[in-house]
């Protein structure tokens, strides 16, 4: 797996610190590994090279190497570059009171339908009334996908048929509306390559005649050094208002989705956070500077966690009262948000603390479930108790070892300093740091 | 060579849109060493391959190889990892791949992916390809997850006259798998391509239940299935090293088929999935048809990505 550029930067400057200066040279240096770290975060090779000229101007052209604590200076100068490279705020899609026309475009696979599939629930469940076009004569069943969806989702879909022209389409379009009250129609294309003239013609030909109000550019997050003149091209011939980035529930970086934002200079409405329905969450431009960073996804954690929260009775009362109880408690509830893998990866810091390449056990929480029922009410209140005798007592009831329950006290008590860490208000449901990993 | 054509027009079309561009090194007499690792990267090798293909180019240069040629080996030398057929390469020995058949172990081919990436569609033209040789050839539309999927294989089947074992959509894809392992069984047909819902590597439960597919396939036939295929897209960055390596070690993968290579992406993360894995690469795809499909030849990967003249290196 790879490094964060986060992980990278930190070694760079580990290398430096204790010194009271850096030179120009050590700067660059380190700029150079920067570089190589966007390298891997897919980030477009011109795009990174312009991002560590920015920098470098601003850290030697200032007096940032002759401040108190230069590393941690350079470090912010990287991340605020990054998040201004990301495009600062969060932006939404024009969304007029009736007549929207929204046109999704793309390559192959990119994640189209289904994103188109999100949008309509998302806005349906806003109060909106969608109508689905499904524009995607050529791939085999994809009118047919987004006609399930459709019926899943409790929203009409007008499928194009097999040659017909953008005018006939048109024409449909203001029958079906005249009959029908929809004030948001989310247009779904076929995946085409940007370099096939025949069909970025055919979908300049749909958006001409559908005039739609928005036009999104839907990126995977994986895409490599690609997705600059994919969306340069697109942007030039079809013409472009907004990028989507699928598929961000991956480990996949995102350099590209942010590469493409950087040279078409279009905001990135949202991102892909899962295959369900409702997997489509506005796209938060600082948060994913930091999970390339890897200074973990703190704010998105903690909306998730909010979401949640309203069952949340049982939570801790302080955070001096954090018992294993709690801790088994707010497990399950970060369960529930997704993998522990994918949890911690927001958490920042962990990956750091972890040995690369660890993963998560899943299958953990099933024993610390076991370890923790077989404690007593007190145990678990006083963990302090526990000492070897209990222990071993507690392994035996448990089925687990000895070792299992000192690595799950271990973990408790990495837990209770990590939330120490988050201050004195949102200890609700956040995870815990190292050792889950085996 | 029409898909060679392809890919070189392909690769050729957007030659404006980069300065440096790995397009230039086959035609370029010699360059920055500096450049050509920069072109290495925006062709998706990754840093740290780049900088070994260079370093290798930068050894054999010395020794008075042209530069070309330098890169070329360099190229190849990271594309094989079969140390035989590199060996054979080396001393002028070419494997006509196109020639011969792309044999399959087995009888069964369970296909694997992200989603997206084209597993259906490879499906498809895997379907064409080996019933055009002559083989007999069902599918398994195991991708009851995503809408309409099993719709999609259905289309292709009947389109190519493929019989295609599905089931209903959100049912169990093991029991897809199960039931089509054992007709291929009980009418001695010759290959079982099984489709599966593209997956991310990072979802556990989801590699969990890829895992039971296979295990599932096994109890109707015992031995298979033999191969498992990953369907990588070209288009894909650095992400798809942990692809490789997270199906890779759920479902052992025994090749690769890289896809939409039509288009301007150069794949050039099989560098090192080829290399840290060793695993091979079957075929590439090359367009939405279902003859769309060539089978993979390094040497013809490396000219195509050169931009060399095929007869160049023949
Ligand atoms: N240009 C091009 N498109 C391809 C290729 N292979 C698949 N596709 C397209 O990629 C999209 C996704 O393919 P599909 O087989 O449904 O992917 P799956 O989700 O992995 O099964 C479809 O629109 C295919 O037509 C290829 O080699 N070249
Ligand atoms: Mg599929």
């Amino acid at each position: 797996m790879f490094e964060s550029l986060g992980d990278r930067l930190q070694g760079v400057f580990d290398s430096l610190r204790g010194r009271g200066r850096l030179t120009e040279v050590e700067v660059k240096a380190a700029l150079r590994e920067v570089r190589v770290a966007l390298l891997e975060a897919d980030v477009n090779l011109e795009v990174a090279r312009d991002f560590t000229k920015r920098v470098q101007e601003k850290a030697i052209g200032s007096d940032t190497l002759m401040s108190l604590q230069p590393d941690q200076r350079v470090i912010a100068i990287v991340h605020d570059e990054l998040v201004e490279l990301l495009g600062g705020k969060a932006a939404q899609p024009n969304l007029k009171n009736e007549a929207n026309v929204w046109m999704l475009l793309g390559l192959q696979g990119a994640g189209k339908t289904t994103t188109a599939g999100k949008l309509a629930y998302k806005y349906k469940s806003q109060g909106r009334r969608p109508l689905l076009i499904a524009a995607d004569t050529q791939r085999p069943a994809a009118r047919e996908q987004l006609r399930v969806l459709g019926r899943q989702i409790g929203v009409p879909v007008l499928e194009v048929e097999d040659g017909e022209t953008p005018e006939r389409t048109k024409a449909r379009l203001g029958e079906y509306l005249r009959a029908n009250y929809r004030d948001l129609v989310i247009v779904d294309t076929a995946g085409r390559l940007q370099i096939d003239e025949a069909l970025m013609d055919a979908v300049a030909d749909l958006k001409e005649a559908l005039g739609p109000n928005e036009t999104m550019l839907v990126i995977d997050a994986m895409t490599g050094q690609q997705s600059l003149p994919v969306a340069q091209a697109f942007d030039a011939r079809v013409g472009i208002s907004g990028l989507i980035m699928t598929k961000l529930d991956g480990d996949a970086r995102g350099g590209a989705a942010l590469s493409a934002k950087h040279v078409t200079g279009k905001p990135i409405y949202f991102a892909g956070m899962s295959e369900k329905i409702d997997g489509l969450e506005p796209f938060h431009p600082d948060r994913v500077a930091g999970r390339i960073l890897g200074m973990g996804d703190v704010l998105t954690l903690i909306e998730k966690a909010k979401v949640l929260e309203g069952d949340d009775e049982d939570g801790p009362a302080s955070l001096k009262d954090f018992t294993l109880q709690d801790m088994l408690t707010q497990m399950r509830k970060i369960k529930r948000m997704g993998s522990f893998t994918d949890i911690l990866k927001m958490v920042p810091g962990a990956s750091k603390m972890m040995p690369p390449g660890t993963e998560i056990d899943e299958g953990e929480i099933g024993r610390i479930e076991a370890i923790i029922s077989s404690m007593t009410d007190k145990e678990r209140r006083q963990p302090k108790l526990l000492n070897a005798s209990r222990r071993k007592r507690i392994a035996a009831g448990s089925g687990t070892s000895v070792q299992d329950v000192n690595r799950l006290m271990k973990n408790y008590e990495q837990m209770k300093k990590l939330m120490k860490q988050f201050g004195r208000r949102p200890p609700r449901n956040l995870p815990g740091g190292r050792g889950l990993g085996r | 060579m029409a898909w060679f054509d392809r890919l070189r027009q392909g690769l050729g079309k957007t030659r404006d849109l980069l300065t440096t561009d790995v397009r230039d090194l086959g035609r370029a007499w010699e360059m920055e060493w500096d450049d050509l690792e920069f072109a290495l990267i925006g062709a998706d090798t990754g840093a740290k391959i780049a900088a070994e293909i260079v370093a290798e180019a930068k050894r054999e240069r010395e020794r008075g190889t042209s530069f070309r040629e330098s890169l070329e080996k360099a190229l190849l030398d990271q594309l094989e990892p079969n140390r035989m057929r590199q060996k054979l390469r080396r001393v002028g020995f070419n494997l006509d791949v196109s020639r011969n058949l792309v044999e399959v172990k087995g009888k069964v081919v369970m296909v694997v992916g992200v989603n997206g990436v084209g597993k259906t569609t490879t499906i498809a033209k895997l379907g064409q390809y080996y019933t055009e040789r002559g083989q007999r050839v069902m599918f398994a539309a195991g991708d009851t997850f995503r809408a309409a999927a099993t719709a999609q294989l259905e289309v292709w089947g009947g389109r190519l006259g493929i019989p295609t074992v599905s089931g209903p959509d959100g049912s169990d894809p093991g029991a897809v798998a199960f039931d089509a392992a054992h007709a291929r069984r009980a009418r001695g047909l010759d290959l079982l391509f099984v489709d599966t819902a593209g997956r991310l590597h990072t979802k556990h439960n989801l590699m969990e239940e890829l895992k039971k597919v296979k295990r599932v396939i096994t109890k109707a036939d015992p031995d298979e299935p033999r191969e498992v295929w990953l369907v990588l897209d070209a288009v894909t960055g650095q992400n798809g090293l942990a692809q490789a390596k997270k199906f890779h070690e759920a479902v052992g993968v025994t090749g690769v088929v890289v896809t939409k290579l039509d288009g301007t992406a150069k794949g050039g993360i099989l560098l090192p999935i080829v290399r840290e894995l060793e695993l091979p690469i079957k075929f590439i795809g090359v367009g939405e048809k279902a003859e769309d499909l060539q089978p993979y030849d390094a040497a013809a990967y490396v000219r195509a990505l050169l931009d060399m003249p095929e007869t160049a290196a023949a």
